[in-house]
Order: C-alpha cells, then structure tokens, then sequence
C-alpha cells in the first residue's frame, strides 16, 4: 500500500504538475553555457564564457562587425595622429552606466587605468602601448602612446574596452567581480556558482530600442549531450557550443536553428624548439622533421574523422576565411613519401616522439587520429595526456617536445602571432627565436596601414612554414543551436551572443 | 550516553585535523600550477608574481597551511581563486543543494532497498528472490552517467514531463524543487537500493534462523509480527551503519550526478575547484564533508544504542 501512494504521488509529480515547468515567458531567455565563467570583472577575468556575459553586461569603446571591421560603440569615432603616437576618440553622450553614474571622458581615463595599474588586472598586456590618458573634452579622450600600436583599437572591442562605472568600481575594488556594474543592455541581477546568471533589461540603455528581451539568463551546462537535451526540452532557448558530432542532428530537427562562425583562433601542435633541456631532441632541432611530421597529416581527414567536417582545417595563425591568410601558402597536401624522404635526409627511419595532450575526450581524439597518420611516415607519437592545469605548467616550464594546445583568438591579427613567434613574446612556449621574425612582427604591430601589415605577416609566414614552431591543425567553428522561437541572432567569429536584435516569440 | 556523545566528538577534533592536513598536502603534490591557469590565455609575468604573493604561494607550505588553518579557526575558510566568492557563502550555497539530493536518494533507497531486501529474505530461493536479485544486481551495475541520460532523453525531450536539469532552492518553490531533484534522486537511489536490498537480505537471512524466531513462531504470533517485529530490528544494526556510510558518501556530492543533471551542490563544486586548483575551495569542502560523515558515524553510533538495550550497558 505505501509503495503504491509513493507510485501515486510521483505520478502526480510527474504529470499532474507538468504545466507548470513554465517554458520561458515572452521575453524571457535562456541560454546554455559550456562552462561556468570566472570572476565577472572584464580586468580580472580570463575565460571564454565569461566574454559571453559581458556580450550583454558590459559595451566596449568599439565593437566588430561579423567580418571584423571595427565599428562604434561606445565611442562614436576616433583618429590618428601621423606619426601613430597618439589616438583621439570620441564618446557617445547620453550613456549612464547601470548604477547611474554619467558615462564620460573622466570615466574612460579612470577604467584604461584601472585595467592598466590594477595588481590583478590580466589587461595589462593588451594597454601596454598607452602612456598616458588624457582628458580632452567632456566626451572626448587622447591616448598618447609609447610606440605606434596598431592593434589598440582591436583590443578595445573586447574586454579591454569594456567599460565599468567607476563608482561601482572605486567602491567595490577587486569585489567588482562579484556583481559587475557597466553600461550594457543588461545589468546583473544575481549568480549562483555553477547554477545560474542572470541578467535584467537596463531602462536606462542608450540603444534601447534594439532590445527586445527582458530577462536574460545563463546555465552552465558543461555536458554537451544534456546541454542539447535541454534545448530539446525546452528549458534552453539557446546554446553556444553544440558538439561537432551533433551540428547534422540539429540541423535536420525542424524545431531548431542552427548557426556557425569560424574562429578567431587555432588549435595545433606546439613544439618545444628552444625551451630548456627538453627541447634538445631531433623534433625541436631539425625543422625538417617537423616538416616531416606536417606532412604527414591529413587535416582534411582529421576534420572529418574527429568533427564531421564541421571546423575549417589550417595550416596558418588564422583561419582561411581571415583576411590575412597568407593565400600563397596553401595548406599542403598530405604526402607521406615526401614526408619519409625528410625524415631520412635528416637521418631517421623512425622517430619517437611526444606530445601531450589535455585530457577530453575531443583533444585526445584529434590526438589519436594524427597519431595513426604519423605513424604511416615514421613516426612513433607517444601520447602523454594530461589535465589541463598540467598540461600548461609543463608546456611553459619547457617540460615537453610536443604539445598540443590551442589560442582563443584575437579580433587584431598580431594577438594570434606576435605573442607566440617572436624571442620575448609572454607566451612564446616553444620559444622560437628569430630576429628576422621579431622585426617583421614589430613592424607589422606598428603600421596602421593594413595593406603594409600584410605583407609583413605574409612574409613572416614564409619563414614560419619553415621553421614550423607551431603546427597549426585547425579553426575551432562556433556552433550554436537555438529553438525556433528565437529571432534575429547573429553568428560573430568571436563567438560572442550578441543580443541586440534578438527577439523570443 | 551523553558523556559517550561528548567523548565522541571530542575525538573528531584530532580526526578532523588530520583530515586538513591531508587535504592540503595533497593538493600540493598535484602537479600543475594554480596561478598559470587563473593568470589567463596570456599569463602575464607580473599579475603571474603578484597573484602568487597574495595568496602565499612562495610561503613554505607548513606556513601556508598554519595560515589556512588560523583562519579557518576564525570562521574564514578564504575566497575562492577563480570567482573571488568567500568559500564559505559557497559551502552555504551548496550544502542545502547537496544534503537534500542526498535524503530523496536515501528516501528512494529505503523504499525501495528495505522491503525488497525482506521479501527476498522471506522468500529465500524462490523466484520472488531471484527477481529482486535482478533488480538489485541491474541497478548496482547500471552506470549513473547511462541512466541519467536515459532518463532525461525519455522523460524530458520524449515525454516533455519533466524539467531536463537545473536546480530550484526547496523553499523558494517547492514542487518545482522537487520536480529538477526527483530524476537526479532516483538515478543515484535505485544504486543505493540495490546495496541496501542486498545488505538487507543477508541480515535478514541471518537473523531468521536465530532460535527465538523459532520460539516466535512456535507462540503463534501472526508471520509478519514475527518478520517486522522480531526479525527486523535485530536485522537493522548493519543497515543503520550502512546507510550512515552511504549518506556520508552523498553528501560528499554525487560527481557524475550533479554533472550530468546540472544540479550545484557538492561534486560539481569540488571537480570544478580541483581542475582550476581552487585551493581553498577544496579545502574547505573537503573539510565540510569530513565533518558531515563523522557526524553521521556518530549518529550511527547513537543509533545502536538506542536499538540494542544491552550496548547501552557498555559505554
């Protein structure tokens, strides 16, 4: 009798209430993350999906365009002075930030210098070039650098020029990163770690009109499978992410959309040419062998077997798609004769090798598939997996030969290189060392002239498909799947959400 | 029996230190650096130092634990590295989450554990007890993370009657609450279920052929008076330390659970905190379930006394 009540009352649990799990109301969205984000302070903060919240939290001076053209946001236009030392911008008037303070000049000059003096700020690398700050008018700021820097601006589209108010920020310090408090459409209304966070519609938003949702909220869902399932029930409006394997499903399922963006950024081998003790073996000495062992991939293949075709493969720092793929280099196709015949010349038959790899099951895979290609030419690839807290420390203490890792990617071209090739880059781990390189990085950094740029990153490619201290294998795609329901999102390459436009019916 | 209780718990003292200091050297003999993954994509050699001062990384360790420890003693169990959150408003956060997960997975589990584990005993080598034999080896060899994802593609996307994962607060909205755990508990209650019902069924099948049974039923008392009455309760002594341990073990949080229905207690708090190398974080969980599994030992403990009148006698 008492196991038929309880049979009873899950029944009535499971039916009679079911109308009750509320799908979301009119205005109201829900969207899947792939992981919790970190501390919420645009200074502080470090993660992938952190950058998605702010997408709605916080404006930026600039913002790109899918084709990534920079485009106003905060600040309505901006010069250089001829000798590229200095950067006037204009800011929008009429902006309050979410707790009422006025956006202007005093509030820019106070957030370039908190991201740049703060002790825990991670911008300061990306403000580096920014001597001094001044302000020139009630809306208006001149950056004086130290040493032309192109990609400024392109750092002021993402976390580095976001702006917070500096009230909040005066107020709350390094806490800040506890309840943001910026300029965006969305102001925050509460977290609860691993849960939930969720966002509220600012009255006050200069661009009102072109938001149309009231209550935004973000789940981190880190299981890919039960992050679709949920989508599929329901309880997702959207989800960033979606696993390669499954883009066909979603695609075929009537009651969802489907969108995708290639990536600013790469995933590749990195190998250890110069760092420490460990670099001193046949892979970190001869180039050929690493020519070798690239030819010996098949990235088209990789791309197949490990994502079904659904990321773009690579052979450069950026994606083919970008404008500065350097389109006389190629990506080469595989040729394991050739790829023996390097081998030898450089005296080897066989060659063991080791790279390591973050433990998960998609990194391991790639992994395993360019293993089984290598092998074909030679080459005995010991995999060493590892988690990724690991994985970094080794891979920057030179405690490796191979290393397979990845970069986010940056809207400016030199975050994707200058950092990695050149002999004092923060996070050159390879620690290739090539003056030539450096001056065609350096100089490449300096000219605001696009046209002058590329043709220094294209002749740095030359000598980079050479010296190969980075492997590139592919471009991560952002997939994205949302419910019918959902209107007017835009796939951008940063992989950001962006909500203006979008509408729930 | 209170001065029992009172010896008992001053033993967890010694007990729970030795817990903390295991914990933290532990986590130090992990390889990987904290600091490098919480320094960002870009690892800046100065917020690299800084970072490392203000959390004592350059201390010795003996000084970095007798630090934790102090303020630990103080009621400050630190911040978590990666959200800058007081470890302490977490393990408030989560606890709640966690401790009722852990009684609808138990609740399940007796119901369903018990009266199988009884009934297979009463009907020893029938196919009443082959059946429940089934039941319970199916449900201990099922994997949670399967069943999990069966249960939320069949009773969520297919038959749309259930909330696919997340978790409501009890008291905010009650059957909602119960609605996002009921899943959730019933995958990590049928394992348990299973090792009760076994448990339970040996216990019984012991005590069963104890020579007072034969005087029960030899006074012709009524065959579940006999069973209920005079079977079970001596049968209960190894469940009640059983389930103490089990419970103990839920609230150290179900990881693959929690992962696979998004519920944020426990497991998912410490999984997250180990591969960021949320120091404090680990700690201070850690810390709290080892807390909460002495406390349901000693309750275990209290509860023999009060079941066996002749233990009573002996402390």
């Amino acid at each position: 009798m008492r196991k038929l009540t309880l049979a009873a009352t899950m029944a009535a649990l499971a039916v009679g209430v079911a109308p009750g799990i509320s799908p979301a109301t009119a205005a109201d969205l829900r969207i899947g993350l792939q992981e919790d984000p970190d501390v919420l302070d645009p200074d502080q903060s470090r993660t992938f999906v952190g950058r998605i919240v702010y997408a709605a939290v916080c404006d930026k001076l600039v913002d790109i365009t899918p084709d990534l053209e920079i485009i106003p946001q905060l600040a309505t236009g901006w010069s250089w002075s001829d000798d590229g030392l200095t950067l006037t911008m204009d800011l929008r008037e009429g902006v309050t930030f979410h707790d009422g303070t006025p956006f202007d000049a005093e509030a820019v000059k106070a957030n370039i210098e908190r991201s740049k003096t703060m002790p825990e700020s991670r911008r300061k690398s990306e403000l580096s070039s920014i001597e001094t700050t001044q302000v020139t008018g009630s809306h208006q700021v001149k950056f004086t650098l130290a040493s032309p820097d192109a990609t400024l601006i392109a750092q002021f589209a993402d976390r580095a020029g976001m702006m917070l108010s500096p009230t909040a920020a005066a107020e709350k310090g390094v806490e800040l990163g506890l309840a943001p408090v910026c300029s965006g459409p969305f102001k925050f209304v509460e977290r609860v770690q691993q849960d939930r966070i969720v966002l509220e519609k600012f009255d006050g938003y200069w661009n009102k009109d072109a938001i149309h949702i009231d209550k935004v909220t973000y789940l981190p869902i880190p299981d890919t499978t039960v992050r679709l399932a949920n989508l599929r029930a329901g309880d997702l409006d959207m989800l960033e992410r979606l696993a390669a394997p499954d883009a066909a499903s979603v695609k075929g399922d009537s009651s969802l959309q489907y969108a995708e963006a290639v990536s600013l950024g790469y995933q590749g081998i990195t190998v250890n040419v110069g760092n420490g003790d460990r670099a001193k073996n046949p892979l970190g000495e001869d180039p050929r062998i690493r020519q070798a062992l690239e030819l010996s991939i098949d990235r088209e293949a990789l791309n197949q077997v490990v994502f079904e075709g659904a990321f773009k493969p690579g052979n450069q720092s950026f994606p083919t798609t970008s404008p500065w793929y350097d389109k006389s280099l190629p990506m080469p196709a595989r040729d394991v004769e050739k790829a023996k015949s390097l081998l030898k010349e450089a005296g080897y038959d066989k060659l063991e090798i080791e790279v390591q790899v973050a433990n998960n099951p998609v990194q391991m895979q790639v992994m395993q598939v360019v293993q089984a290609m290598a092998a074909e030419a030679g080459f005995d690839v010991k995999i060493k997996a590892t988690e990724f807290a690991t994985l970094l420390q080794e891979q920057s203490a030179g405690n490796y030969q191979g290393s397979q890792i990845g970069w986010s990617g940056r809207v400016d071209p030199d975050g994707n290189i200058h950092q990695f090739m050149t002999c004092k880059g923060g996070i050159n781990d390879s620690k290739y060392c090539n003056p030539e390189i450096d001056a065609l990085l350096n100089a490449a950094r300096q000219s605001t002239d696009n046209a002058v740029r590329k043709a220094k990153y294209d002749e740095a490619r030359k000598i980079l498909s050479k010296d190969l201290p980075i492997i590139y294998l592919y471009h991560q795609t952002w997939i994205w799947a949302l419910s019918e329901k959902v209107e007017g999102f835009a796939a951008y390459p940063d992989g950001m959400i962006r909500l203006e436009n979008v509408k729930i019916n | 029996m209170y001065s029992y209780i009172g010896r008992r718990i001053l033993i967890t003292i010694p007990t729970l230190l030795l817990v903390s200091v295991f914990v933290f050297i532990l986590q130090k003999l992990l390889p990987g650096d904290p600091i490098l993954v919480l320094a960002g994509e870009e690892r800046d050699p100065e917020v690299i130092a800084f970072l490392r001062e203000k959390y004592r990384l350059n201390d010795p360790i003996p000084y970095q634990y007798f630090y934790w420890i102090s303020s630990v003693l103080q009621g400050d169990f630190g911040i978590s590295l990666r959200t800058n959150q007081p470890v302490l408003e977490l393990i408030k956060e989560k606890l709640p989450v966690t401790i009722q997960l852990a009684v609808m997975a138990m609740i399940i589990a007796f119901v369903i554990g018990i009266p199988t584990g009884i009934l297979s005993a009463i009907k020893k080598g029938t196919i009443t007890d082959y059946l429940a034999n089934i039941v319970a080896l199916s449900g201990l060899s099922v994997p949670n993370f399967w069943l999990g994802i069966m249960l939320i593609l069949l009773v969520s996307v297919n038959l749309g009657w259930l909330p696919a994962s997340g978790y409501q607060p009890l008291f905010e909205d009650p059957i909602k609450s119960l609605q996002t755990m009921i899943m959730p508990a019933f995958v990590l209650g049928t394992a348990l279920a299973a090792t009760l019902m076994r448990h339970t069924r040996s216990a019984m099948l012991g005590v069963l052929k104890a020579d007072y049974i034969r005087t029960a039923r030899a006074k012709g008392l009524f065959e579940s008076v006999v069973v209920l009455k005079h079977a079970f309760r001596n049968a209960l002594l190894p469940i009640v330390t059983l389930s103490a341990l089990l419970f103990g073990e839920l609230l150290a949080g179900a990881v693959l659970t929690e992962q696979i229905f998004t519920i944020p207690g426990f497991g998912k708090l410490i999984v997250d905190a180990v591969f960021n190398r949320d120091y404090a974080v680990v700690q201070g969980v850690v810390l709290c379930t080892a807390v909460g599994f002495i406390f349901m030992n000693l309750l275990a403990d209290v509860a023999y006394l009060v079941l066996n009148p002749r233990l009573r006698d002996q402390v």
